[in-house]
């Protein structure tokens, strides 16, 4: 395949295949195909399952029906995430979640700690392989594949049905602010899976897309990164990812926390920022206003399809409007930048 | 692949020198590793370097790369090609894409670089670990 590859939390992933840009733009155009097995699975079983869900993650999952799927966060006593997950509501008593790669296990172990309900927890993620295909021109591909009518699974809903006589679970997700799907599978399916959806693809303009499209992607499109933008320091007020805590659902960890927090108000905040200056803006990059130096950039590289430099940084919550000059320490200079709204990018409806 | 009338330093970088006039750029393999160039800092003509400093910068999409400079120089031109249209480099990194050319101020150093032969072994072996 000529990929490039890199180790990424015990696996060795493709970094990219064709190039960034040409993946990144694909994706925007037409589509891509992503191999995301590295995400992790676990899985809740039990008449108390919704407890344990409940008590854990910071959404309300009493939202959920069957088939329904809530971007949610892992929460530690402070409010702050443990990670960052989608809980797939498979039936009252069975809550599959997808997890970061890197936090497989000490999401498990964390869950399995809190756990003294009627549940039973499985950390599954080597059960699953999971492929993302992304781009406009998703759906009429996977459509090629499945009996299943995929125009009748909504946005962050998901069915259970075979995909080239494998079963899938698909949902309707994404990382890279297009339509998608995301489908889940036994790994022995892969290669096949692959090779399949790659010929349905093709003629229509489908490639192969590593994790740096992936990240491009997810950051023109405005989207936390476990690690970069939200970790174990940041609470969901700070991450500006208020819609998913719902602190009236009752008691969960990191509830007081951050009903303290909404009360006071955070003192910084997470918002999107573009170079004004030509340099580029990269994870770890200081951030001033005036003299002040106020954060770090926490993710920041070019934006292949608006073709500008952008970036998101922790800024003071009152200096949070777009608009707002600062600066970013490039290289012993300080180069200019606007804070913007986000999403960078929003793909037309 | 890798042309045999220029040296190279284990940094990446190439350096012909036609009488006393170097041109130093980047290699294939250090553009493919780099992927898609989207920027390039170069310094100004005028500019002096001893062999080992940093003489600009080359942004890809996932990666930022300093360039060290395989010899001592005086620059006297820099590559203004490569402002407006960085992807050159990806295109044609032994050739069209150099970076800069000066006066070699100490040649003697050329004999501590690589020839081809030995960069093409020194990649296979990076390439190597990278498959490892």
């Amino acid at each position: 395949m000529g990929a490039k590859m890199v180790n990424f939390g015990g696996w060795d992933m493709p970094v990219e295949y064709s190039g960034i840009l040409a993946e990144h733009m694909a994706v925007r155009t037409k589509a891509g195909l992503f191999d995301v097995s590295h995400m992790g699975e676990i899985e809740i079983y039990g008449s108390e399952a919704i407890a344990l869900v409940q008590e854990v993650t910071c959404n309300d999952a009493w939202k959920l029906s069957d088939g329904q799927i809530q971007y949610s966060g892992l929460m530690t006593v402070a409010g702050t995430f443990v990670d960052d997950i989608l809980v797939h509501r498979l039936g009252p008593a069975h809550y599959f979640l997808c997890v970061n790669a890197g936090n497989q296990d000490g999401d498990f172990n964390y869950i399995d700690t809190i756990n003294r309900f009627a549940t039973e927890v499985l950390n599954v993620g080597d059960r699953y392989s999971q492929f993302a295909v992304q781009g406009p021109r998703a759906r009429e591909i996977l459509q090629r594949l499945t009996p299943v009518d995929l125009s009748a699974i909504r946005y962050y809903h998901f069915t259970r049905g075979a995909v080239e006589g494998v079963a899938c679970l698909i949902a309707r997700t994404g990382y890279t602010g297009e339509d998608g799907f995301e489908i889940y599978f036994a790994p022995e399916h892969s290669e096949k899976l692959w090779d399949r959806l790659m010929d349905a693809g093709s003629p229509l303009g489908m490639i192969p897309c590593g994790l740096g499209a992936r990240n491009t992607l997810r950051l023109e499109a405005g989207m936390c990164l476990y690690g970069n933008e939200i970790d174990r320091t940041t609470t969901v007020w700070e991450a500006n990812l208020g819609w998913i805590c719902h602190l009236e659902k009752g008691l969960f960890l990191g509830h007081d926390a951050l009903a303290r927090q909404q009360a006071s108000g955070p003192s910084r905040i997470l918002v999107g920022f573009e170079m004004t200056d030509r340099l580029i803006a990269r994870d770890g990059y200081p951030v001033f206003i005036g003299e002040q130096n106020v954060g770090r950039v926490t993710s920041g590289s070019p934006a292949p399809f608006l073709k500008k430099n952008i970036g998101m940084a922790y800024v003071p919550f009152d200096r949070r409007t777009p608009g707002t000059e600062i600066q970013i320490g490039i290289r012993g200079q300080k180069a200019a930048a606007r804070i913007v709204k986000t999403p960078f990018y929003k793909r037309p409806k | 692949m890798y042309p045999t009338n220029y040296k190279y330093s284990q940094e990446h970088e190439w350096v012909a020198l036609e009488g006393q006039t170097a041109t130093i750029g980047i290699t294939d393999y250090a553009q493919h590793s780099l992927g898609d160039v989207v920027f390039v800092e170069l310094p100004k003509a005028g500019a002096k370097f001893s062999a080992g400093q940093t003489i600009g910068t080359v942004e890809s999409v996932k990666a930022v790369s300093e360039i060290y400079s395989p010899v001592s120089i005086e620059v006297t031109e820099v590559n203004a090609a490569l402002a407006n249209a960085p992807e050159k480099i990806n295109q044609d990194p032994h050739g069209a894409a150099w970076l800069v050319k000066g006066r070699a101020t100490n040649p003697g150093e050329m004999a501590k670089l690589m020839d081809a032969k030995a960069y093409e072994a020194f990649v296979a072996e990076k390439e190597k670990e990278a498959g490892a």
